[in-house]
């Protein structure tokens, strides 16, 4: 498969640009800032294409399928998804310095599809699976995980900055604390309106090839204990005005729930559901 | 008493208890998604001793502690359930108690504003101009609506107010993503009272009146019959499953109301059931179809391999002797033989689901047609609460998308004439995103400034 060696290259193209951003923030070199994003920008196409010539190959080994359907595609989609989201967020707040809290993640994603742990074969779907539900609730998902992956990167960036507020030193050039707390903000309420589309076209998929839209398997009910939490946080926020380190440390912890539901389901509980289904 | 309803009433409409049910809600549901659920007692002592590494006897307290407190269920437990009721009435006592002052707001005659309040707001600018009164009302009037205000003026306090807005009825955004919330729960419940979940196996060629009941197995009555033509299953190279259909066929007071291919993700409905293909099953037999292609009498028959079937009437002997591997796992070619009764012998290699003619030395001719014998697995259910459940997830994207990307935005423009000059005082608000929304005062504050040649003050 020609896709796996330009997904392997993405790897480290986002480990490149990460560095890049890094040293852009801890050298203040506006230069460096503006590699950071080219590498990126070109990483992403690059990517986009891996991805798309994976597409093409499912079909040549009469599997086809859009690339979404195995922990290998998702991590891939994962990365592709914060890679988008935060070169939105850079466009949308300039400010460069975002990209090194943001897009180690897009990294880290793609190093652990690439590790061989994870299975990179095109795989031929099982009947359930062959559904277009199922590449919308993916994209949905993974979008609002981009989006808390990035609040989450950023709620780290806050609480760094949050230890010297008024400092001029290297800390100066991070947005002043109200915007970031903005940002870490925003980006929740968005992956909350994608992670809700997310958890209905799952429930509509469900539906349509089961007759039950809900039922309570480990996968959708940490989705939801994951909702229930976001929810938690933006009335906290909204109604009783908490904010800041309070609200950084929660985007801390939704993600790490966004992550217990995307992987820790299928490799902690698994196990223990294997037991309770024989 | 008055002042315990108050008290009673304060606790459910408080945003505190919301925050609490909501992270409660989170715990409890982890404990479903590492217990098992559903199991028999002794699963779960097995349960215990092994993950927990704990004795007999203590694992038995386990088990016991589980089955006191539903844990097997927990889902559908009673406190659950109240949980959820709980976080239903605190939705609704504190939707009661905000939704008229919110409603208040959107149609809030904002020409009636003080105006105290108007001249200290955050966004603020105020210029001055030789237009007269009249003509700057109205320029400034028509650059609003062209950028989407909707706009209304009255002569106050020596001078006109406009008022100009957008979007006031955004503010119903959460109440709708609250409603839905509602809506949903409702659809369950709906679901769970009036819905049915069951499934049945269905052999080839046969048909069903009843389902099975999951969890207990009772039978139900469908009240019409279905049958199942054919099953088929294909697999791909590796001998994975790769789809699997089935012709179903309701019939109704004997007679045939539909026939429906369905496949996994692709069901049939009928009178508010739906057929799900789930599952199917394999019998180890196969199905023979023999045609006399002379005088066109078919007969079907049911065979394992390696035993010969005799049809009477025609007098032959026929079989699957052989089942022969093909590259693709779980797939067989059939070698068939057919004996007339004087002692010819044949053999034949055929695929499954095709036929093959066989002319015979007599000048008979006998058409064959082999298919594995299959029952199809269906899943059938009856929600009637699914499109209720369906309209509230709709409406809470809908009110989602409000309340986080629509706001409410607000602009008072006080123009007055004094010394010959006219005054022009512009001031606004909105009820979010208010980082955003000052650079969009500067935009329209200086577009409004162009528009009437107006200098700053
Ligand atoms: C899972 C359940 C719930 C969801 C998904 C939900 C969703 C939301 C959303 C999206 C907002 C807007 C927040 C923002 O703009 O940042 C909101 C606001 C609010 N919610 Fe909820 N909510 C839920 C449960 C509740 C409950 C049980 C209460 C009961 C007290 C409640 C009370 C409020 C209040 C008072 C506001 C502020 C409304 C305003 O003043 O504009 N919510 N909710």
């Amino acid at each position: 498969m020609e896709s796996t060696p330009l997904l392997s290259l993405s790897t480290f193209g986002y480990l490149f640009a990460s560095c890049v951003y890094m040293a852009a923030f801890l050298f203040k070199s506006k230069k460096a800032g503006l590699a950071g994003t080219t590498l990126t920008a070109l990483t992403f196409l690059l990517q986009t294409v891996a991805l798309g010539m994976r597409w093409y190959e499912s079909y040549q080994i009469g599997a086809g399928h859009a690339p979404l359907t195995n922990m290998y595609e998702s991590l891939v989609f994962f990365s592709w998804s914060i890679a988008s989201f935060y070169l939105f967020m850079e466009f949308k707040f300039k400010n460069r310095n975002l990209g090194a809290f943001a897009m180690p993640f897009a990294f880290i994603a793609m190093a652990f599809a690439s590790s061989g742990w994870v299975d990179q074969n095109i795989n031929p779907l099982i009947p359930a699976l062959q559904s277009n539900w199922l590449i919308a609730h993916v994209v949905t998902c993974f979008i609002g995980y981009a989006a808390f992956a990035v609040a989450c990167g950023i709620a780290v960036m806050y609480l760094i900055k949050n230890r010297s507020p008024k400092s001029d030193g290297l800390l100066a050039t991070l947005p002043e604390m109200k915007v970031i707390d903005d940002i870490i903000h925003k980006c929740m309420v968005y992956g909350f309106l994608w992670l809700t589309a997310g958890i209905i076209t799952g429930a509509i998929w469900a539906n349509s090839a089961w007759g039950t839209y809900w039922s309570w398997d480990p996968k959708e009910t940490w989705s939801l204990i994951t909702w229930f939490f976001y929810a938690a946080i933006l009335h906290a926020r909204f109604t009783r005005g908490w904010h800041g380190s309070r609200i950084a440390w929660l985007a801390i912890g939704g993600f790490l729930c966004v992550i217990f539901t995307y992987y820790g389901v299928n490799y902690l509980l698994s196990g223990l559901h294997s037991y309770g289904g024989s | 008493m008055s002042k315990q309803r108050n008290s009673i009433w304060t606790f459910f409409a408080s945003v505190k208890l919301a925050l609490f049910i909501l992270f409660i809600l989170a715990a409890a549901s982890i404990i479903g998604t590492i217990l098992p659920q559903g199991e028999t007692a002794g699963a779960y002592n097995q349960f215990f001793m092994n993950q927990l590494g704990v004795t007999g006897n203590s694992a038995n307290i386990l088990t016991t502690i589980t089955f006191q407190l539903d844990l097997d269920t927990m889902y559908q437990s009673w406190w659950f359930r109240g949980l959820i009721l709980l976080l239903s009435l605190n939705l609704i006592v504190c939707t009661i108690e905000r939704l008229p002052d919110v409603w208040r707001l959107v149609v809030l005659d904002n020409l009636d504003t003080k105006l105290d309040r108007i001249t200290t707001m955050r966004n603020r600018r105020g210029y001055t101009t030789t237009l007269a009164v009249k003509e700057s009302c109205s320029a400034i009037s028509a650059k609003l609506k062209g950028l989407g205000w909707q706009t209304s003026e009255r002569e106050r306090d020596n001078g006109t107010l406009l008022f100009a807005q957008k979007a006031p009825w955004s503010r119903l955004g959460v109440y709708v993503v609250h409603a839905s919330i509602l809506i949903i729960f409702a659809g369950a419940m709906i679901g769970s009272i009036w819905g049915e979940k069951g499934g049945v196996n269905i052999p080839e060629t046969m048909t069903t009146d009843k389902i099975y009941q999951f969890g207990s197995g009772t039978p139900i009555d469908l009240g019409f019959t279905v049958k199942c033509n054919w099953f088929h299953l294909t697999k791909y190279a590796n001998g994975a499953p790769k789809e699997y259909q089935s012709e179903l066929v309701i019939i109704d007071n004997g007679e045939e109301i539909l026939t429906k291919t369905i496949e996994v993700n692709g069901p049939l409905k009928y009178k508010g059931w739906t057929f799900y293909q789930s599952s199917y099953q394999s019998h180890q037999k196969f199905i023979i179809t023999v045609v006399n292609s002379n005088t066109k009498t078919k007969e079907q028959f049911l065979a394992p391999p390696q035993q010969a079937v005799r049809w009477k009437e025609e007098d032959i002997l026929f079989g699957i002797q052989e089942l022969v591997p093909t590259p693709i796992p779980g797939n067989y070619k059939y070698k068939l033989l057919l004996a007339d009764g004087k002692g010819g012998q044949n053999f034949y290699l055929l695929d499954d689901n095709q036929q093959v003619t066989i002319n015979q030395a007599d000048g008979s001719k006998y058409t064959f047609h082999i298919k594995e014998f299959f029952s199809t697995g269906l899943q059938v259910s009856k929600d009637p609460g699914v499109w209720t459940v369906y309209i509230g997830c709709t409406l809470m994207l809908i009110g989602l998308w409000v309340a986080f990307f629509i706001f409410h935005k607000r602009m008072w423009i006080l123009v007055r004439r004094e010394d010959d000059t006219t005054h022009i005082f512009l001031a606004a608000t909105t009820n979010k995103n208010k980082a955003g929304f000052e650079t969009e005062f500067d935009t329209i504050s200086n577009g409004v400034a162009d528009i009437n040649k107006i200098e700053a003050q």
